[in-house]
């Protein structure tokens, strides 16, 4: 302890006891997003573990707000709120899932998947802090993500993998119309609305 | 803020991810987990390419940058899997992960095998084309 004081206070970092306002804003904005996760992986109702994960997903779109990443937020808004949700109703819809509890929605292996989350919990939470305990964002002056600064990164150092990206996601497209094409061609296109959402 | 606030929370819902990952049987709640987990990075590239920018004078933003990679990449994952899913859902009428044991080795790898070999191959192989 007095050692992690002596190093706070001799990189002339704030300590933990005084938080600032931003941190208190992300520590509760972190907390309602790790709780939506935990209902999300643990809730027997297949619709509700869909809309819990909306909760996180829009927690980590605050935190990425209040980290000053405001393009990456909206982005995370759009497509992961926007589409990969209601994909992932779809899936539920089309798959017939049940609604309501349904009893087998957790494996036989729940307690040894307890156990290795716990394990690998503590083990990066206790190398994570013991890392980076006295490194401090400074979130003061031009915010690090704005669409003009992202934009002009991607598109003056990034443009090749880009262009890539946009390839992948034609291949992605023609994939799942491949995939979920029936086989038969005079049954007709089986389960449209995977294609749209990209 | 402390670098320590996102790196915590990071591994946290990445362990949170891991456990649905593992724990669940619908293979639409494990894409579920597996969305959870790739965000748990992404908010690590994220708070790292806003310190690094500062600190270190970082101008490429290659943590932002590879971040909106992640989203796009998650996106035609996501898409890719839920056409897989409901392919085995159509061929096999479930999409119950720990029924699928088609290639599972063991003293139970002989049931599935059994019950008649054409249809197991036949949607293997439609899912698969």
């Amino acid at each position: 302890m007095t050692l992690a004081a002596t190093t706070v206070a001799a990189s002339g970092t704030p300590g933990f006891l005084s938080p600032t306002g931003v941190e208190i804003a992300f520590l509760l904005v972190g907390l309602v997003t790790l709780g939506a996760a935990l209902v999300t992986v643990t809730t027997r109702q297949l619709v509700h573990a869909a809309l819990w994960l909306v909760v996180a997903l829009g927690g980590l779109a605050v935190e990425y707000l209040l980290l000053t990443a405001e393009f990456i937020a909206w982005v995370q808004v759009l497509i992961y709120v926007g589409s990969v949700v209601v994909l992932l109703l779809f899936g539920l819809m089309l798959t017939k899932a049940p609604i309501g509890r349904s009893p087998d929605a957790d494996s036989g292996n729940r307690w040894a998947a307890l156990t290795v989350a716990v394990a690998a919990a503590v083990a990066l939470v206790w190398v994570v802090v013991d890392a980076f305990r006295a490194t401090w964002i400074d979130l003061d002056g031009p915010a690090a993500g704005t669409t003009e600064v992202t934009g002009a990164s991607l598109f003056r150092h990034w443009v090749l993998p880009f262009e890539a990206l946009s390839v992948l996601l034609l291949a992605a497209l023609v994939g799942a119309i491949v995939l979920s094409r029936k086989a038969r061609a005079d049954a007709g296109p089986a389960a449209p609305g995977k294609e749209g959402a990209r | 803020m402390h670098l320590a606030y996102p790196a915590v929370l990071s591994a946290l819902l990445f362990c949170t991810g891991l456990y649905g990952v593992l724990a669940r049987r619908n293979a639409i709640l494990v894409l579920m987990s597996v969305e959870l987990m790739l965000n748990a990075v992404n908010l690590n590239l994220v708070a790292f390419d806003v310190w690094l920018s500062r600190a270190a004078k970082e101008t490429l933003h290659s943590g932002q940058a590879l971040t909106l990679f992640t989203i796009a990449i998650a996106a035609a994952e996501i898409g890719i899997g839920l056409a897989i899913v409901l392919a085995v859902h159509r061929n096999r009428g479930t999409s119950d992960i720990d029924k699928l044991r088609d290639t599972a080795e063991g003293p139970d790898a002989a049931g599935p095998g059994t019950e008649g070999p054409g249809t197991p191959a036949a949607g293997k192989a439609e899912a698969t084309a």
